[in-house]
């Protein structure tokens, strides 16, 4: 008589039994205790998983917050009254958040940086940088094709007239999607209570940069100079300005000396040039807003 | 010795790919190749869980499943092999399980990484062809681990090598009726075709 059939299930048997027991003793050995504030958190939170705070989706943060990674008010698109509700949750207090903004930081519109070439293959400044760095004439400049507009989730770009694109502020959260899809890092953060931002990206030589724009940052180093803004808020880091925001006390006064003396007027200005002082030369239209 | 395990591992990595000679595990092939980033977490996850399952599945199949392997148990004319396909796919899915907890408790950051990939694999056909394979062709305990490591390693560099082709792919000019799939299943064939060359090679 053929017992192979007996054999079968016992073996099956004793295999399934080998691995329930495996499984259930692992998972006791490797059990991790999760904290049942991350869900609560991740249950306040916007949901749109936009990666602003540096965290990839919510879920992340939430867990980052609960770890002490990040902090209470981390969410920017939430702002404060999300912040509220985490720092309710966390049992601390959540301070003010300082939310951000996007600047485009180039200026280098059509006329004052025209292309080098003619480019005429799919309207995507990352396929565009593609083909030899792409047709812009300056290196570092904005493309102008709009990646940053058809990512922005919150409608809150649209192309300017003049090839740049332009944030409209009211709407914009500071999510940082249009950073992370522009190929040449022209789109940044900044803090939205400041208002003066360097408008240029190039690390090119000051000839270099006169021969392709007119409006490039040259690195002359004006702006930095202790006669120009107090207490170093304005240092140069390699061949561009840097403004230190977290030294700047009044976001127009402190740098509008850089703003006026800037001989390629390479700095920008969120909402434009206060009216206050028409004897300085008129810094002329901001593009990006 | 060293040499036989090395023209092994070589002969699974580039003459026996998993994806691009036999054609196994298309379905998170194709799905899964869009980026690179993660293509390398799929293929890295292959890599694992082949590396550990073909061996395991080795051990049973020479102590419990072969003819005559249950001669420890004073039974030498037992023979189940036609228990092969239901206890390998079983093992496949419990060491996913486990590798899962350990991962998630010592190399979170591993996990993290691998994510749904870990899990989506158990039913992967590439990772049960490697054990099928090992039976079929009669490996030892110590050619089973070089030859998971190697069929992992083929399919992890056919994943990552497609993605690449197809992340380049996007800008290009594609006919309308191939765009997506289409043209990617022209490029898997072209890929095949190169790694063909490789059967000439004699180890």
């Amino acid at each position: 008589m053929d017992f192979s059939m007996i054999w079968a299930l016992v073996i099956m048997g004793g295999l399934g039994v080998l691995f329930g027991a495996g499984l259930a003793v692992a998972s006791r050995v490797f059990a991790i205790r999760r904290d049942s504030r991350v869900a609560q958190i991740e249950a306040v939170l916007p949901g749109a998983n936009c990666g602003a705070c540096g965290a990839p989706g919510c879920g992340g943060f939430a867990e980052g917050v609960v770890e002490g990674k990040y902090l209470v008010n981390g969410c920017t698109v939430g702002g404060s009254e999300v912040a509220r509700k985490v720092a309710e949750i966390m049992g601390t207090e959540a301070g003010d958040t300082v939310s951000a903004v996007a600047v485009v930081r180039c200026r280098g519109d059509v006329n004052a940086c025209p292309d080098r070439a003619v480019y005429q293959g799919i309207h995507d400044c990352r396929a565009a940088v593609l083909i030899d760095n792409g047709a812009k004439g300056c290196t570092y400049g904005c493309l102008g094709y709009g990646t940053c507009v058809t990512a922005c989730p919150f409608e809150a770009m649209r192309m300017g007239p003049d090839g740049l694109p332009v944030v409209i502020e009211s709407l914009c959260t500071g999510c940082g999607e249009c950073v992370r899809a522009c190929p040449r890092d022209i789109m940044e953060l900044m803090p939205r209570d400041q208002k003066v931002f360097i408008a240029c990206k190039s690390q090119d030589f000051g000839k270099a940069v006169k021969a392709v724009c007119s409006v490039g940052c040259i690195g002359c180093g004006l702006c930095a100079n202790p006669k120009t803004v107090r207490n170093e808020v304005i240092t140069m880091d390699g061949k561009l300005p840097r403004i230190h925001y977290e030294k700047v006390e009044h976001s127009w006064e402190d740098l509008k000396l850089a703003v006026v003396k800037c001989p390629t007027r390479s700095f920008g200005v969120r909402g434009g040039v206060p009216e206050e002082s028409p004897e300085e030369e008129p810094v002329s239209e901001e593009p990006a807003r | 010795m060293f040499e036989y395990y090395l023209s092994l591992f070589v002969k699974s990595v580039f003459m026996e790919n998993m994806a691009l000679a036999f054609f196994l595990g298309m379905c998170t092939f194709l799905a899964v190749s869009r980026k690179v980033e993660t293509a390398i977490g799929l293929g890295v996850a292959v890599l694992v869980v082949q590396t550990i399952t073909v061996p395991v599945n080795n051990l049973i199949y020479t102590h419990v499943l072969k003819e005559g392997a249950l001669a420890w148990a004073g039974l030498p004319d037992v023979d189940l092999t036609f228990l092969g396909l239901i206890t390998y796919i079983g093992v496949i899915a419990a060491m996913v399980q486990i590798l899962e907890m350990v991962l998630d408790r010592y190399i979170p950051a591993l996990y993290n990484a691998l994510g749904i990939f870990l899990p989506l694999i158990t039913v992967n056909c590439a990772i049960l062809g490697g054990s099928l394979f090992m039976v079929e062709r009669n490996y030892d305990f110590g050619e089973s681990i070089v030859f998971g490591l190697g069929s992992g390693a083929g399919f992890a560099l056919a994943v990552i090598a497609l993605a690449g082709i197809r992340e380049k792919m996007k800008y290009s000019d594609v006919p309308k009726g191939l765009r997506g799939l289409g043209i990617t299943f022209i490029t898997v064939g072209l890929m095949a075709i190169a790694f063909m060359l490789f059967s000439g090679i004699q180890l």
